[in-house]
């Protein structure tokens, strides 16, 4: 057995156990002042004034007036301004920094600050919008003619919440000036966003502007692009107190100001033919995307590129819109947009599986993907697909088809059911972007002393890529993994491996270093200093992706899971709680099983409570659950025992195998439950999360059809 | 005066005695190994220990636990319990972003502190006031039995 399936203890582990790992709330700099925002109580007016209370000495406000430079984030037609200017869009928008030594007098003069208003109409909902953010639309084939030619149709239209990342760490980053040199340190996923967007915005060279990790503490897509906004308000509150400036969000602050995963509405019109086989889909998506597009296009680019789950559909009719609202912007969440399209999709499978009087998960697999098939955009599905061995271990390992009949006609308060969710991940960013705009760069270094440094600017957020990226250059190196040295990164000293997004990191970066460490070890002469480069090469099997007619490959390859969940439901009171279930996956080959079990259970739980309990739901413009103590997320008691494996299924052109792992865990599970949940209470859910409140009257509903 | 005791050693405060004991940690001690999560008692990254007792600081007025033996996660690493959990922590894999994991730590030793042989509902109930959000916490309950088990005679 090779040494890297041996688990491995994290690299990071000793310094977090014992809270040594610094934060950025850890930091403390000299001089250091504390900043905090004066936010928007609007969801749509006209700034008329700001009326600041005096400020002692070593106190500063900062706000539009300040930006000499240009005041909005890159894109412009956006609308997005680093300070609100003349006018707000959302309820928690940042408006002005204020900054000064003592933490309490700063919140105390912020909460002194009165922004006088006057109101504009705002868009309370996305049905009440009518201006779309970002709109797409494609078609595979003729769906029409698929229609005409249907035995049977059938449509519905499936319903999911708002989602909160829940990074137990809130967003935080540290500005500082020396001379004409800005340095930001802070919990971000990509530091080269924060030098590029910061360069731009105050009109500097990038090699101006250094971008320092700290230790992460969670992100899960909620600090891709975000931190680029708090970096430029850090930025520029530094600049005008001529102090370095920390800036930490509250929990509320972030939780009004920081991006969700999109609401969204997705129906789903099947044709079948005779043989009750699906021979065309029509999808129209409707998203939430909130005030600014932020990261609405290309999410909605991998919702409608996923919108197929793992089937085979020969013809799609596909439309997609992301509505503009005075809501806080929808973002990047782990998964980025197949997690509403899988809970739809499956859903809607499992419902049009009963309208033909078949057992949903036998439907499923006449209509599962196989190798050589086209993909929805025409793409073709280049490797292996072991979806269907993974099924048969799935069932195996939760005794599927036993319980299912078992919980079929069940009386009594407490009832069970059992549920399969299937997903499917494209590995690496959406589209032609490795290509186009990320053309990712790996950098090794040996030392004198032989010990090996990674310097790429992937950044480990928990799910383990320090651990990862040490495992591949030691495996290559045939070094101890001692030998070999990953920081969190540092721009002045590391070169841009892309974003730390999409599951890319392995596939993508961590290619290159095996290559890199490849082409090391055959030149490697002992004591002596030496650096190997490498830069994305594009495979050439690819079918060139074309955004226009979203046709081609948008992703090389593609990771797969399966999930099973088993709930109990209390029909009295519409409660249920997780008893069982777990995951099979293809991930190519895990760099670290271990790691990856935590990657596959911490994603299953937060697929469950994405389906469950997780609703975060804005009135008037307000978020109603804006602390912890109204938006519930699983505890240690809303879960139990799982199975987690991978089935091996290498991957040629990932290092050692391996392909994306990190946003597929969170696909499965959600849909899992649903129909587990389904199951227990004897009747169909359209609209998600399955709080109690609406189990409970679906429940009585059943009883009297 | 606010007079503390706080991982075995005395403490005077000259503060308003209803200043949050974390900020107390935090700031005046830098004993940033204490996190802070949420600020309302929710997420169990600033638990603490207080008389033996599972606590979150963020909650706690400083001037109210005068006199009380406070232990932090910075107190608690010093120890060999400390060590049979970390250990336990790594061998599970439990720890991924590890902003939680100081909470969890204290969490599991007060929990082994009163039940040292728990069953897996104890533990999931025992750690149930501290949020995870990376681990999905079936890891961490596994290192906590594997504390519990090696751990013989430390509790």
């Amino acid at each position: 057995m090779a040494r890297f399936h041996k688990d491995t203890v994290r690299v990071d582990h000793h310094e977090k156990t014992g809270g040594r790992a610094a934060y950025i709330a850890d930091y403390r700099v000299e001089g250091m002042l504390y900043g905090y925002m004066v936010r928007s109580q609007k969801a749509h007016a006209r700034i008329k004034a700001i009326h600041y209370p005096e400020m002692p000495e070593g106190y500063t406000f900062v706000d539009e007036r300040d930006m000499t430079t240009p005041n909005y984030l890159r894109n412009e037609e956006d609308g997005q301004f680093i300070f609100a200017s003349h006018e707000v869009n959302y309820i928690g928008e940042g408006i002005a920094v204020i900054c000064g030594p003592d933490k309490a007098k700063v919140k105390e003069l912020v909460e002194k600050t009165v922004v006088e208003y006057e109101d504009l109409p705002a868009v309370l909902s996305m049905e009440a919008s009518d201006e779309a953010l970002i709109a797409y639309h494609y078609n595979k084939f003729d769906a029409d003619e698929a229609f005409e030619k249907a035995a049977f149709t059938f449509k519905e239209t499936i319903y999911g919440g708002r989602q909160e990342h829940v990074y137990l760490e809130t967003c935080g980053i540290m500005g500082e000036w020396v001379n004409d040199k800005v340095t930001l340190t802070g919990s971000f996923q990509n530091p080269y966003y924060i030098v590029n967007e910061v360069a731009e915005v105050f009109k500097l060279d990038p090699k101006q502007v250094q971008a320092k990790a700290a230790y992460i503490g969670g992100a899960f897509g909620g600090k891709e692009d975000y931190p680029s906004l708090l970096a430029c308000q850090a930025a520029a509150a530094a600049r005008k107190a001529g102090r370095p400036v920390l800036m930490i969000l509250s929990r509320k602050e972030d939780v009004l100001d920081t991006p969700k995963r999109h609401p969204f509405a997705i129906t789903y019109e099947a044709a079948l033919d005779e043989a009750n086989t699906i021979t065309g889909l029509r999808v129209r998506l409707v998203y939430d995307g909130g005030a600014y597009g932020t990261t609405s296009p290309t999410i909605l680019q991998r919702s409608l590129i996923t919108c197929t789950g793992v089937y085979r559909i020969p013809a799609l009719d596909v439309d997609g819109r992301a509505m503009k609202t005075n809501h806080v912007p929808s973002g990047a969440f782990r998964g980025f947009g197949a997690p509403q399209t899988h809970l739809a999709i499956e859903t809607f499978m499992n419902h049009l599986a009963y309208r033909v009087g078949e057992e949903p998960l036998a439907f499923k697999r006449r209509h599962l993907a196989k190798q050589g098939d086209l993909t929805s955009t025409r793409g073709i599905f280049h490797y292996p697909v072991i979806v269907n061995d993974m099924i048969d271990k799935a069932m195996e390992l939760s005794d599927y088809q036993n319980k299912k009949k078992a919980y079929a006609n069940q009386t009594g308060r407490m009832r069970r059911g059992i549920g399969m969710g299937l997903s499917i991940h494209g590995c690496g960013f959406t589209g032609s972007a490795e290509r186009d705009f990320l053309k990712s760069e790996m950098k090794v270094t040996k030392y004198a002393d032989d010990t090996v440094e990674i310097l790429a600017c992937n950044t480990d957020m928990g799910q383990g890529v320090r651990t990862a990226f040490t495992k591949i250059a030691g495996e290559v190196l045939d070094l101890p993994y001692e030998q070999i040295i990953f920081k969190n990164p540092d721009t002045d000293r590391v070169v841009n491996s892309g974003p730390t997004v999409a599951s890319r990191s392995v596939i993508i970066p961590g290619k290159l270093l095996e290559l890199c460490c490849k082409e090391l070890k055959e030149i490697w002469k002992r004591g002596e200093e030496q650096t190997v480069v490498r830069k994305y090469e594009h495979p050439e099997f690819m079918i060139p992706w074309d955004l226009s007619q979203f046709y081609g490959d948008p992703y090389p390859t593609y990771s797969w899971g399966v999930n099973v969940i088993e709930v109990e439901l209390d029909i009295l009171t519409g409660e249920s709680h997780v008893i069982g279930g777990g995951g099979v996956y293809d991930v190519g080959v895990a760099i670290d099983e271990r790691i990856l079990r935590g990657q596959i259970e911490g994603g299953m739980l937060q697929g469950v409570g994405y389906a469950s309990m997780e609703n975060m739901e804005i009135k008037d413009g307000r978020i109603q659950q804006a602390s912890y103590t109204d938006y519930m997320i699983p505890t240690a008691m809303d879960t139990a025992m799982w199975f987690a494996m991978t089935m091996p299924n290498p991957y040629d052109r990932g290092p050692l195998g391996a392909k994306g792992a990190g946003e597929l865990t969170i696909l499965g599970s959600a849909p899992a439950f649903v129909e587990a949940l389904e199951q227990a209470a004897g009747t169909e859910f359209t609209r998600m999360p399955l709080t109690p409140e609406r189990v409970l009257p679906a429940i009585e509903e059943a009883k009297h059809d | 005066m606010i007079k503390l005791t706080i991982d075995g050693k005395e403490y005077s405060f000259d503060k308003d005695p209803t200043i949050r004991l974390l900020d107390i940690l935090r700031e005046d001690l830098n004993k940033t190994g204490v996190k802070e999560g949420c600020g309302e008692g929710e997420c169990g990254a600033c638990s603490v220990l207080i008389n033996g007792r599972l606590t979150n600081s963020c909650l706690v007025a400083a001037g109210s636990v005068m006199g009380e033996e406070i232990i932090t996660i910075e107190g608690l690493r010093e120890t060999e319990a400390f060590k049979v959990l970390d250990q336990a922590f790594a061998d599970a894999g439990a720890v991924q972003c590890g902003f939680c994991i100081p909470g969890m730590i204290m969490a599991g030793h007060a929990l082994l502190l009163q039940n040292p042989h728990p069953t897996e509902a104890e533990v999931r109930r025992g750690i149930s006031g501290n949020l995870c959000r990376c681990t999905g916490y079936n890891t961490i309950v596994r290192a906590i039995f594997l504390a519990a088990e090696r751990g013989d005679g430390v509790w």
